[in-house]
This record gives C-alpha cells, structure tokens and sequence, in this order.
C-alpha cells in the first residue's frame, strides 16, 4: 500500500518533470518572472535583517544608559559637575563622560565620526581611523589626515593604525581621537561632555535609575540600551515593510500573470489532461500532477530567487536599491554587510510569495483536473 | 501596527485562507441544499466536482495553518525587543489582548481542519458520500472559525505599538502575577507532572489494546484528547522548567529557540499529531457501522491509532529526555 | 456481462440548447462477445460509448456491470473501473506527444503504482506483441498510421482490461490496415476479451468477428 503509493507519486513527479520540460518556454517564462519577484522581496529582507542585526552587535557593547542634556529640546554639551550625584545614585557602577562629534570633511565630502577614546590620550597627535575612512581617504597607517579646526587653522594628525571591526556599519566611518586634539579642533569647553555613559549592576534597575536621573536632572534624557534597540528595530521593520508594500506592485503583476498561465491551458495541454483521464487517471491524480508542477516550479523559484537575493545583498552589495534602505553617509557604498539567514525569514518570504502563487493555481489546476474524460473521443 | 515583513506575510497567508475557506463555505452550502446522488443530472455532476476542489482547498490551507503557528510565534518571539519588559514571544503576546486568543484559534482550528481531512479521505473511500452532509456541515463550522482568527491576528497586529509596557515572561510567568496562565502555574509542578505522566501512559497501554484486541476506540480517544489538553498545561507548567532549568521560567515558546535544539517543533508537532489521530480514532467510530464504510473504517482507525501511538510515543521520550538530561530538579 | 436499462443522456440540460443524445437504450452486452454499434453521425455511438466505458455517467437510468450497479459511483471508483476493466482506442490514436512511446504505454498503469521495472516490461513485451517495440524510444510524432494505432492498441491492453472499447478504429486507416486490425482484434477476442466498437465502416460490422451489429439513430436504438 505505502510502497505502490510511493511508486505513484513517483511515476507522477516523473510525468511532471517531463511535462514542465516538454513546455520549456511557456514555464520558462513563468519561472523567471517568479524568481524576479522571490529575489526582490529577498533582498529587501536580507538587507533590512542584517542590517539590523549588524547595529545589534554593535549596541551590544554600548552602555546601559546614556545621559544626555537637553537644551530648548535639543542635545546640548552636559556639565561634568552632572557626574558625581549620578554616581552617588544606588545601583549605578560608573559614570563616565563622552566626548564625541562629527567632523565634515570639505574636500572629500564625507561626514566622519570622531571619539575620543582614553587609550588614545597618552599619544597626543595620532588617530586611528576605520577602514572605511582609510579607503575614502586612501591613506594608510602613518598617513596624515589634515583637520580644519573651529578658527580655520589645521591640524596634522598621524594615523597610528587602521580598525576594522565585525561590522563595517560601524567601523566605516569611526576615527578615533585623543581628548587634547578634539578640544582642539572644536573648541570644546573644558567642564563639559557630549554626554555621558553609565553602567549599572542590576538590569532590573535601569528604569528606577533612569526615573532618579531625571527628578535629580530635569534638564536630562536618559537613554536606555533597550530604547536604542527598539528604535532600531522599529525603524527598520519598518524601512523594510514599506518596500515590501511596494514590491507588492511586482508581485501583483506576476500573480496576474500566474493566474493566467495556469488558466489558459492551450488546447494541446487540454487534449493531454483529457488522454490521462480518458485512459485511466482520476481527477486527483492529475490534482497530484499539478500539485507537483507547482511544487516543482515554486522550490526552483525559491531557491534560485533565494541565491540571487543573497548574492545581491552581500556580495553585490545591494546595488539595485542602495538609496531606498541606507542613504545616511556617503562612505557606505563600500560596505560589505555580514550574512544572516533564518529559517524565520525563510519561512515569511514563503508566505509572502509562494502561498500566493500556489493559491493562485488551485482553482486552475483543479478545471484543468475536471476535464471530462470523454472530451478527447471528440475530434 | 508594525510594517514588518513577517506580519504582513502573517496577514496575506490569514486572508487567502479565509478566502478559501469562504469560497468552500460557500459550495458546502449548495451542496447540503442540492445534492442528490441518485441523480445524473449536470448540477449533481458539478458538484461531485467541485467536492475534489474543496478538499484540495483545505489540504493546502491546513498546510498554510500549520505554517502560520510557527511563523506567528516565532514573530511575536522576534518583536519583543520592541516592548518594554517583553523578552520572548510570550511578552509580546500579552501587548494586547488578541495575542493569545489567536494562538489559541490557530491550533484549534488546525486541529479541526485536520479532522475535517479524516472524515473526508473516509467518505471518499465509500462509494455512496455516506458522510457528504455531516463533513460539508463541519465545514461551515470550521469557516467562521478561521475567520475569527483572521480578525484576531490582525487585531493583534493593529494593536502592536512598540513601548507599550508588557509583562515579560519572567514576571507574566511567575506564580504572583494573576491572570489564566499564572493560574495554571500555580498549580504545583508535581501533581501536574504525574497527572502527565498517568494520561500519557494510559493513552498509549490504550491504544496497544486497541490495535491488539479491537476495543476501547472511545475510552483511547478520550484519552488522547485529555493528554493533549495535559500537555499543553504540562508546557506551560513543568516542561520547559527542565529544558531551561531555571525554576521560574514557564514559557513555552522558547522552547522553539536554536539553544533547545528546536526541541519545541517536534514536541508541538508530536502532540498535535497525536490528538489528531487520537481524536480522528474515535470522531470515525460512529461511522463504522455505515454499510458502505464497514470495511473502510477499522482499517483508517487502525491506522490512526497506529499514527497517535508513535506521536505520543515521540512527545513522551523528548520529555522524559528533556527530564532526565536536565540539571534541574523539582523538590516539592 | 454489461446491462443497460433506459439510459437517458442530457447536454446542457435547462438551457436553450438542451439536447437528448440518448434515450430509451436497453442492451445487455455478453461477455467474449464483439458489438458493433452502427449509424450515422451524431447517433450517439460515442457518447454510448463513453457512458459503456464508464467514462461518464448517464442522466438517468441504470448500468450494470457484472452484478454491480454502477450508475451513480462517485468519478474516483468509475474511474478504478475503467483503469481495471476497459481498455480504449480511439479515433486519433490519442497518443501523448512529446514523449516516448514506450511512456505512452506505460501512462495508464501510473495511478496504480506499479513497480517501473515491472510496468517496462510488461509494456515492451506489449510494443513487441504488435511488431512496433523497435519504435519504443521514438515519439509518437513519428510514426506512421498502422504503428500509432498499434502503439495504441498496446495501450489499451496495458492494464490487462477485459473489455475492449473502439471508437472509429478504422477512420485513418486504409484498407490493408483496417484488415489487419480487425485480426488484431479477432486475436484479442480468442483471448476472451469482450469487444464494443463503434463504426460505420462496412469493413467493421460486416467483419466475421463482429457477433452482434447495434444500429443506431437519432440516439435511439433500431
Ligand atoms: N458535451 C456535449 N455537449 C453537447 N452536445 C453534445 C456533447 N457531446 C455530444 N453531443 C451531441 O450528441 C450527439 C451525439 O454525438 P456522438 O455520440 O458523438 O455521435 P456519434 O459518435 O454517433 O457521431 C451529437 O449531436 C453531438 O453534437
Ligand atoms: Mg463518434
């Protein structure tokens, strides 16, 4: 019984395969149309979750909570003297402040980011650029980097290594400072900071510590790790639904076009259907037949729009939508993002291009099946 | 409501199946008006017809329904970042209260629309459609069943704002915090581990029976019926307990995580299996004595049962795996 | 042994064109016996025929087949009847282009789940009985007239049926040709297979293998 069943669905899928063969143009088509469709919708998922994923590894590391002033709404330099009652808060580990900014560079047109990192504070004059920069700026260690400072003058500063890091998101467009060379440069007030960085012992804390801050400091926004998350994800779930919305349009377009090659059987596929039924096929085992047509179309599909997509995104570094997801600095183009692939976004791309395609076919395949058998006794 | 890839696949997969299952509603009502096997007229012929498309109707949304569980879990898993206090699929099912309603919908009317499959590969080896009405009156029960869940799941997914405070499992799932499910935990693990254990076993020594002597159909699918209904309170109670081995952590979602092994998919899978066969032994009883189904019947239950025991079997070694593999154990 | 009693069938019934094909047809049909259904076109040879070969069912009255009553059998059990019982030739050979011959052999077996060693064999055996098995590769687009109506008579047998139902057999064929299958299915019906061809070819119904001539008009039986 489960033998000779077996056998039939094997002496079927055999029929299928030729039959889908027998038709290269007609299912050629189809299937490329199909695959288009899988590769866009992949891309922009592969994209949007990896980058993601890439700012996940980077927030990580960040500090639990960050204190920033505010100032008529917007981010404004917070005094030192902010420092000491937070520490004094219970629960809270450290307060450290921040200074950090942007530099835009005339000549090369590129918005870098410089941080003042401690380490660097023992070699004043020398930065560390990330690969990103290096390449823009196609320098390499040793090099030096010319700073336009707030009065016009400049400042040489050395490059003493080039970072990279697992994320080029982030290492792309990073230099690294001392606090003496970055006063410098932006006239930055001795007793204040860009913001400052806390940690806390007991995660469960964080929102009791964020709640103190801002009764002790009402002129403060204390930022948590999680909101940075969330804001992340949000943003670019978002980012990515609307051009999933878009795509649609496409996938439209192809399930019209499913519809109507699985609805205008030619008349030499009718003659076909109605010979099986006449000799001895049942209606469901020509279901069967065009449910592995379908299976067989829709799996290669799916695997080849699945490939393309992957190779788009991180070997070709998406360059069929750049500017619809990124477009924040122009050092990106460069960037290679590190692959991630679940079997979560699998499994929605499915829902979101083969359960269409496949409900599409059903009430097709099925007049197809229900031909009348004694239709092939007449000429 | 969240633009998210996943969640708009989620919504696209509810509405085609509703769609199909309207569509189907829609004949099942012609055909309980209409048919007539005695009759070789056009209208019978067509709808003896539009029977093959039904049935491949619901076959396929029965695959898209079992897919849509996983998925909608596994969403709910992945945008609990987004809500404060939600660290897993059953915080942010709690943001409103649609979450678990639909949860609940989707396996129920899995487990419906699989039964509905049994009846109807048993009608269709009769010659006579003995179980044509009752099957197509099934059908209409099962319909505005998944369009409820429909509108839950997007109701659920209107009512997603990210930040909205939300209890996360670890407190959602602690004895404490009231509310259903904090109700079930409060239940001591043990009694409820043995009232497992018991069901369990005599589901199985049941159905051993009843494949070796015949009898006990309705008691084996009573049983399996009340296994499934003890599993899913044993996941919520004292299973995951051991797969975490953490004492307070109840959710039986993240059990689906790559750190279990993806031990939740066989283990939800095995007892759905399970109750499906086990509850399609004993929904087939009635029929056996239909002339035209006596000797279809007992070998589809025999089958069945065949498919509850290796089910239960399966679920009952991945616990008592998860039991004895476990560093945790249970005192009181 | 095939009974029909007061078999009616309707097309399009309850719009304009509504139109009674066949009424009021009683026949019993022996079995090992060969039946000629005669009569002009549009009779209703093929369409009783096709209701005899459990290809469609009537709009009303009663079929017996053997002691079985199967007028209203669901498609799926009229269907294993067919694949079991009756082997069918056709007019145009029907043969399914594209692929191979010994395929279009072996097609009507696929729904059973033979084994495919089994089900070549058993086909090539058959392509070899009827002198085409040197033509088992080729596609039936090449063949010529006489092979097609072989390959397709191998076909009909592969499912070993115990009726043989012809329509037209002979509407290609030469006379050289339509001889030589009627011995071909002189040889069947010494096998014992029951034949019901329909023809109003005179080189068929005036055929010694021919036992009994149906006349036919007007969807009515003479
Ligand atoms: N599917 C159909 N719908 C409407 N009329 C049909 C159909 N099939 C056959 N007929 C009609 O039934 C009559 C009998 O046809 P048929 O059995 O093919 O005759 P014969 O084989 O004797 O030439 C013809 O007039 C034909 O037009
Ligand atoms: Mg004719």
């Amino acid at each position: 019984m489960t033998m000779s069943a077996f056998e039939k669905h094997r002496h079927v899928i055999d029929f299928t395969l030729s039959s889908l063969l027998r038709r290269k143009g007609k299912n050629f088509s189809l299937l490329a149309v199909y695959t288009f469709v899988i590769f866009l919708v992949a891309s922009v998922m592969f994209l949007t979750h990896s980058i993601k994923e890439d700012a996940y590894m980077v927030l990580t590391d960040a500090p639990e909570i960050t204190v920033q002033k505010l100032m008529a709404g917007r981010h404004d330099l917070i005094p030192l003297s902010y420092m000491e009652p937070i520490r004094e808060i219970r629960g809270v580990q450290s307060v450290e402040p921040r200074l950090w900014g942007y530099y835009f560079d005339g000549t090369n047109k590129a918005n870098y980011t410089l941080v003042v990192k401690k380490e660097m504070n023992n070699t004043p004059g020398a930065i560390s650029v990330g690969n990103g920069v290096a390449r823009n700026l196609l320098v390499k260690e040793n090099g030096i980097i010319p700073f336009k400072a707030y009065d016009g003058s400049y400042l040489f500063l050395k490059i003493k290594d080039v970072f990279s890091s697992e994320s080029e998101l982030v290492s792309s467009d990073l230099i690294l400072i001392s606090e003496q060379d970055f006063r410098k440069i932006f006239a930055f007030p001795p007793d204040v900071a860009t913001d400052l960085v806390l940690r806390v012992r007991n995660p469960r804390e964080l929102t009791t510590i964020a709640t103190k801050i801002n009764q002790m400091f009402p002129d403060t926004r204390p930022i948590l790790r999680e909101e940075i998350l969330r804001t992340y994800e949000a943003v670019f779930d978002w980012r990515g639904g609307l051009v999933i919305i878009i795509l649609w349009g496409a996938a439209l377009a192809f399930v019209i076009l499913a519809w109507d090659r699985a609805t205008g059987l030619s008349a030499e596929e009718k003659r076909e259907i109605g010979i099986l039924k006449a000799i001895g096929w049942e209606t469901s085992d020509v279901l069967l037949m065009k449910f592995w047509e379908g299976a067989v179309i829709s799996f290669s599909a799916f695997s080849f729009g699945l490939l393309l997509a992957y190779a788009h995104v991180y070997f070709a570094s998406f360059i069929l939508f750049e500017s619809t997801i990124k477009g924040w600095s122009i050092i990106y183009p460069q960037f290679r993002l590190t692959p991630f692939v679940s079997i979560y976004q699998i499994a929605t791309l499915f829902f979101l291009t083969v359960v269409p395609y496949t409900v599409t076919t059903i009430a097709p395949s099925w007049r197809a099946a229900t031909i009348d058998p004694d239709m092939v006794m007449r000429a | 409501m969240i633009f998210h890839g996943p969640i708009l696949g989620l919504l696209l997969g509810s509405l085609l199946v509703s769609f199909m299952l309207v569509y189907s509603a829609f004949y099942a009502v012609q055909i309980l008006l209409r048919w007539d096997m005695r009759s070789g007229s056009e209208i019978q012929l067509g709808l003896e017809r539009r029977t093959y498309l039904i049935s491949v109707l619901i076959t396929y949304a029965l695959g898209f329904q079992l897919l849509s569980l996983f998925l909608f879990i596994y969403t709910a898993d992945h945008l609990a970042p987004l809500f404060v206090g939600a660290m897993c699929a059953a915080g942010s099912l709690n943001v409103n209260p649609w979450g678990y309603p639909t949860i609940v919908l989707k396996i129920v009317n899995f487990i419906l629309g699989a039964v509905w499959l049994v009846i109807n590969f048993t009608d269709n080896r009769a010659w006579d459609y003995p179980l044509i009405r009752k099957k197509y009156a099934l059908l209409l029960c099962i319909a505005p069943l998944i369009l409820a869940e429909t509108i839950f799941q997007t109701a659920y997914s209107a009512g997603l704002h990210p930040n909205i405070i939300t209890s996360c499992c670890g407190t959602l799932f602690t004895a404490d915090a009231a509310g259903v499910t904090s109700g079930i935990i409060a239940l001591p693990p043990i009694p409820l581990a043995v009232t497992f254990y018991t069901l369990m076993g005599a589901t199985l020594i049941c159905g051993v029976y009843y494949r070796r002597a015949g009898k006990g159909v309705t008691l084996f699918s009573i049983l399996s019926s009340l296994t499934f209904l003890a599993s899913g309170v044993a996941l919520i109670s004292f299973i995951p307990l051991y797969f975490y081995e953490l004492p307070t952590h109840h959710c039986p979602f993240c059990l689906l995580h790559k750190e279990y092994l993806y031990v939740g998919y066989a283990l939800y899978l095995a007892f759905l299996g399970g109750v499906i066969s086990g509850l399609g032994v004993g929904i087939l009883k009635p029929f056996s004595g239909v002339e035209s189904l006596k000797g279809v019947v007992p070998g589809i239950q025999r089958r069945l049962a065949l498919a509850s025991l290796v089910s239960n079997g399966i679920s009952l070694l991945i616990v008592v795996y998860g039991v004895l593999s476990s560093n945790l154990i249970l005192l009181d | 042994m095939i009974r029909l009693n007061e078999i009616r069938k309707v097309f399009n019934t309850g719009k304009p064109n509504e139109f009674v094909a066949l009424q009021g047809i009683n026949l019993t049909i022996e079995a090992h016996r060969a039946v000629a259904l005669t009569g002009p076109s549009g009779s209703g040879k093929t369409t009783l025929l096709s209701i005899l070969g459990c290809m469609a069912r009537p709009t009303a009255g009663r079929i017996l087949l053997g002691d079985r009553e199967i007028t209203s059998l669901p498609e799926r059990f009229l269907t294993e009847i067919r694949r079991s019982t009756f082997g069918f030739i056709f007019q145009q050979y029907n043969l399914i282009k594209g692929i191979s011959v010994l395929e279009n052999v072996m097609i009507p077996a696929y729904p059973t789940g033979e084994k495919h060693a089994s089900l070549k064999e058993r086909a090539t055996k058959l392509l070899n009985l009827f002198n085409v098995g040197s033509k088992a590769d080729s596609k039936p687009e090449w063949l010529s007239g006489g092979e097609a109506q072989r390959v397709a008579i191998a076909r009909a047998l592969i499912n070993n049926p115990s009726v043989i139902v012809a329509d037209e057999p002979t509407a290609h064929l030469d006379t050289r040709l339509s001889l030589e299958l009627m011995a071909i299915l002189k040889d069947l019906k010494e096998e014992g297979k029951t034949l019901l061809i329909a023809s109003h070819d005179p080189i068929v119904h005036s055929s010694e293998v021919v036992d009994r001539v149906v006349a036919m008009r007007d969807g009515q039986m003479q």
